[in-house]
């Protein structure tokens, strides 16, 4: 199956958060009232029961003045993602079609996927003590609707400007470029895509108005030295370990028991002395 | 709208004012968007602040609450000095050559026919001079003095751009911006569409705001074509609807006139009236008729006329005027269905304090809501104590409320008209919950107990209701009662109840014919013996050649499923030539050897009336002088001919355009709490946004849309804020003369002070959405709003008023 994919244009987004009630009615997640955050976005952030927002981040420059940026926030399924090199349980899978799913049956709650990830997407949820986040709608993806026609994510089927469209990420990463040159030849000389070459590809794809720094995205977003270290040095050889603490343990018994035995009066002289 | 919502993708430019589309409207706009895409059309949006459909817009340019004429008129003024009018257009299609009565003149803000002591206008005089015949005298070089095209000319020659940037605060800059694009579309081969909604007609000039697009769209040549006209956006689904089937005082279904004691007290004398010499409506005694048959199938229409209540002479029996009469105790019931006053009434202090005169209510919903509970100690709860109308505690209140649990409109069935005036068919998904029902089947109960009661009088004044025609049978299921009440809407033939009236050119006006709302005659047709609703028809393919998206089979619309109306505009008068570069979006073209009219849409125009026949370019039939009126005659506006700009009647400023400050026949019923700049400098105003829907008795009760938006907030500029040293999440009191409420400041870019009249001033904009029930609940900003309105529509004034602010 070929990698399927969100294309997100924040020049058509209107903001309306269709897909922000739609995930929730499709994942049949609680709403709750919260504290006034001073600002449209009453949902600053996901959270253990929110799979993707939409901020609205007010921006003001010298030259162009006021822009409100829109941009939909949720897990980006990374091509290599550091959930899954961090998650000591094994929880995060890639699906065939490029979603990273998890196995929450095996989440421990520990939270290293929400610290290891760049873009802090899993979030805990602490009623049930799981990190949960965004699926793509692994579980509506691949079947037909009512029409016949392929399902696709709650979100991009709720989007009613087509800011939100899913398909094949090869077609839409041609229209991402195109409707980014576009942009730039109207009105928006910064347009750019997000989501090709970041981590070595997203699964998720952007046409930004401006530079990502003004959605709120981190420009180069990197994965922790720590973690790559971890996942590339350490992690592939801790099946090693305990053999190898084993194999330790047996030479420490050879050489301090059977050596010393072989050995014993020189090493009870050197004790004696050292008693002396 | 004269169009509809497809239709948007046609235009070239859009402008948008008075309407927060993207919020309130947020699946039309797809239609806008695609435009975007596939002309490259430019959307403007004129709003105080910066919304987010300021954002999608290509243009914005920030506006005072309340200065719409100001705005427009200088459009009028900009279009007219600088020639950027459809000449031919204005010709054949408006009355810019008529010649008007050399009685009428305008002189500092006033028209002539004014009495100040009653503030009415005696509007006979605003009409055109006749010939030997009684026919309208025209110049068609457009430079007769007394033509409507001079006069009009005369008449916004005082709205030049700093004047107009002066009062509306917009940069002179963004100003001339706007101009220059939308006026481009007077060119014969673009076509620009204005939308508006609530923040145009919920002021004390809406009608006239909404008159002053009109005139522009005309100048502009932009009615009646694809890509144009001027586009209400209702603000819910069904208040289209609404209208059409007459859920107002003055009117009855289908837009006829409701009866007046004085001037109508017998059937004669109503037609005689309302019946004009020319124009559509000289059918309005088919109409009339059948609407009587309709209702008292078994009398004939000069008895049954005489069952319908009359309205006494100059009562006002709009929403404001029943609350103040409720105020003064002199209304005992109220029944209140789909509408919360307690959050969505203007001054809901004083209609509060006015319900607990009443000694019964019936209220249906599907939550208990803010009207239901209005008598409970958290109703009368304040941020301070100060509320002019008084506050009081249940066990004051004697009110005998009652609850009617209401059903969603997913458990129910039957039409909903659209703001495209589409009257689509929807399907019950569920069956109602518990005991709630659909209104259809508690008004059926309801009428059946009140017949019941009256069954056996013979008493004369018994007879409406001993006679009326009511053998509907409704069921919890919707099995066959919508398709009843489709019927009669429709019209049948009283001889053959069972066949449907094909059209209301078919209505007669001798009783043979029954029709509910005669511009809803032809939803339904006999299919193969079989009654066919057109409303649930369902092909989305695009019928029109050009791909203009008329989609004539999707649902259907009023009129006779005429999809753009005034459509004869959109060829030129000889019937057959495309305006020149526009060949594409023809929507009809005179076919001489079928000898009728033919093309995409169903001709909005006599079908078989030649070009060159009298009367073959009047393409406004509605009107009798067949043209679009630039000048409105006889008192059909109530304040003027032409839209005058007046101040709101809370304003910062003095209206600098005359000496008029407020609209002459503004309905004002407080004067004394008029709120003066000096104690009150901030200029206010109320909207929605997406996440909640009207007075949130919906969606408040819903989990995942008051998470999203969860608080009541004012929206403040930076400025300000540093002005009253207000911190951003700071809680906020915002006073008027009529109460004050707490809510959260929301410090923004944007919304900036506007420099007016030379003097920086402040507008602030806060939510009506929340009230004290539900999951997210608020003061509501209502308590703020005064009993203020427009004199056409009585609507209330809820986009513009005084307050202030200070910190909780």
């Amino acid at each position: 199956m070929a990698r399927m994919t969100n294309l997100y244009d924040t020049s058509k987004c209107s903001a309306c958060r269709g897909c922000v009630i739609a995930c929730k009615d499709w994942n049949q997640l609680p709403g709750e009232v919260r504290k006034f955050s001073g600002s449209y976005d009453a949902l600053e952030d996901t959270n253990g029961d929110t799979f993707t927002i939409i901020k609205m981040l007010e921006h003001e420059d010298p030259v162009d003045g006021l822009s409100w940026n829109f941009v939909k926030y949720q897990c980006m399924h990374c091509f290599d993602p550091a959930c899954k090199q961090v998650c000591p349980a094994g929880v995060y899978s890639i699906t065939e079609w490029g979603a990273v799913v998890q196995d929450l049956d095996k989440c421990i709650g520990c939270r290293y996927c929400e610290y290891g990830c760049p873009f802090m997407i899993p979030k805990y949820r602490k009623r049930v003590d799981l990190s949960t986040k965004c699926t793509l709608c692994n579980d509506l993806v691949g079947q037909e609707d009512y029409r016949g026609l392929p399902t696709m994510p709650a979100c991009a089927r709720t989007c009613p400007t087509d800011a939100l469209v899913f398909g094949e990420r090869n077609e839409l990463m041609r229209q991402a470029e195109d409707r980014a040159r576009f942009l730039q030849a109207n009105g928006f000389p910064r347009a750019t895509i997000y989501g090709k070459l970041e981590l070595g590809g997203l699964n998720k794809i952007y046409v930004l108005t401006d530079t990502p720094d003004k959605f709120g995205l981190p420009v180069d977003p990197k994965v922790s030295g720590t973690i790559s270290g971890w996942q590339n040095w350490i992690q592939p050889y801790a099946a090693w370990l305990i053999p190898l603490a084993l194999a330790g343990s047996a030479i420490s018994f050879v050489t301090t028991r059977l050596l010393a035995n072989k050995y014993g009066d020189h090493d009870e002289a050197h004790q004696e002395g050292g008693h002396e | 709208m004269t169009n509809h919502m497809v239709d948007l993708r046609n235009t070239d430019v859009c402008f948008l004012i008075g309407s927060n589309m993207a919020e309130n409207h947020p699946i039309g706009i797809k239609w806008l968007l695609k435009g975007k895409e596939t002309r490259g059309n430019t959307i403007i949006n004129v709003d105080p602040r910066y919304t987010r459909t300021s954002k999608v817009a290509d243009i914005y340019a920030p506006m005072r609450s309340g200065t719409d004429i100001a705005f427009m008129g200088g459009m009028i003024n900009y279009i007219l000095q600088n020639d950027l009018y459809h000449r031919e257009y204005i010709q054949y299609y408006t009355n810019a050559p008529f010649l008007v009565r050399e009685e009428y003149e305008f002189n500092d803000g006033l028209f002539n026919g004014y009495d100040g002591q009653t503030r009415i206008y005696d509007g006979s005089t605003w009409d055109y001079q006749l010939d030997g015949e009684g026919n309208p005298v025209k110049d068609m070089t457009l430079e007769n003095p007394r033509s409507v095209f001079q006069l009009m000319k005369e008449h916004y020659s005082r709205y030049d751009i700093d004047t107009v940037c002066a009062i509306t605060g917009t940069p002179r800059a963004k100003y001339l911006e706007v101009l220059e694009t939308f006026c481009a579309t007077g060119a014969p081969d673009k076509v620009g569409t204005i939308c508006y909604a609530m923040g145009t007609t919920q002021q004390s000039k809406g009608s006239q705001n909404v008159r002053s697009y009109a005139v522009v769209q005309l100048l502009l040549g932009n009615m009646g074509r694809p890509g144009g006209g001027t586009n209400a956006l209702r603000g819910e689904n069904n208040v289209q609807g609404a209208t059409d089937y007459g859920n107002l005082f003055h009117i009855l279904p289908g837009y006829l006139g409701s009866p007046v004691s004085t001037t109508h007290p017998t059937y004669e004398r109503y037609l005689e009236v309302q019946t004009p010499a020319s124009g559509y409506w000289v059918n309005t005694p088919k109409f009339m008729a059948s609407l009587l048959k309709a209702w008292w199938r078994d009398e004939d229409p000069a008895v049954s006329y005489n069952y319908i209540p009359k309205r006494e002479g100059a009562k006002d029996y709009s929403f404001m005027n029943m609350f103040e009469n409720m105020y003064k105790g002199e209304i005992d019931g109220l029944f209140v269905f789909g509408t919360n006053p307690m959050v969505g009434g203007p001054n809901t202090n004083k209609e509060q304090r006015a319900l607990a005169n009443l000694k019964w209510m019936v209220q249906s919903d599907l939550w208990f809501n803010e009207t239901s509970e209005f008598w409970s100690y958290q109703a009368f709860d304040r941020p301070t104590a100060k509320d002019e109308y008084g506050l009081l505690t249940p066990p004051e209140i004697q009110t005998e409320v009652f609850f009617l649990p209401a059903c969603g409109v997913y458990e129910k069935e039957g039409t909903a008209s659209q703001t495209g005036r589409w009257v689509q068919y929807r399907w019950q998904a569920a069956l109602p919950a518990g005991e709630s029902d659909a209104d259809l089947y508690i008004y059926d109960k309801l009428a059946k107990a009140v017949k019941k009661q009256y069954e056996g009088s013979t008493r004369p004044e018994d007879e409406p209701i001993t006679r009326l025609t009511w053998d509907y049978v409704f069921t919890h299921d919707h099995t066959a009662d919508i398709a009843q009440v489709d019927l009669e809407i429709n019209g049948y033939y009283v001889d053959d109840p069972s066949r449907p009236v094909e059209g209301f050119p078919n209505l007669q006006a001798d009783g043979s014919t029954a029709c509910g709302c005669w511009v809803y005659c032809g939803m339904l047709e006999l299919r193969n013996g079989e009654v066919h609703c057109k409303p649930k028809n369902r092909d989305n393919r695009d019928t029109s050649v050009n791909g203009l998206g008329i989609f004539a089979n999707w649902a259907w619309s009023w009129p006779l499923n005429r999809r753009i109306v005034y459509n004869r505009c959109s060829v030129q008068p000889d019937g057959v030539t495309p305006w020149p570069g526009d060949e594409k979006r023809v929507l009809i073209q005179w076919n001489a050897e079928a000898g009728r009219w033919m093309g995409d849409d169903v001709p909005d125009f006599g079908a078989t009336v030649a070009p060159d026949a009298p009367g073959g370019t009047n393409a406004f039939i509605m009107l009798p002088e067949g043209v679009g009126r630039l000048f409105a005659t006889k008192g059909s506006m109530r304040e003027g001919p032409f839209p005058e700009h007046y101040e709101p009647w809370e304003s910062p400023t003095q209206n600098v355009l005359s000496s008029q400050q407020v609209n002459p026949m503004g309905l004002f019923w407080e004067p004394e709490k008029q709120g003066r700049p000096e104690d009150y400098p901030l200029v206010g105003t109320t909207y929605r946004v997406v996440e909640h829907w009207q007075s949130g008795a919906l969606t408040r009760n819903q989990p995942w849309l008051s998470e999203a938006m969860p608080h009541m907030f004012v929206e403040i500029s930076e400025q300000l804020a540093f002005e009253r040293g207000i911190k951003n999440k700071d809680q906020i009191i915002v006073s008027t003369s009529r109460g004050e409420i707490k809510a959260y400041a929301m410090v923004t870019k944007r919304l900036r002070p506007m420099m007016i009249n030379g003097r920086e001033t402040h507008q602030i904009g806060m939510l009506w959405h929340f009230g004290y029930k539900g999951y997210s609940t608020g003061d509501p900003a209502n308590r703020l709003t005064a009993h203020v309105g427009c004199p056409n529509s009585r609507i209330p004034e809820y986009k513009a008023f005084l307050c202030d602010i200070r910190r909780a």
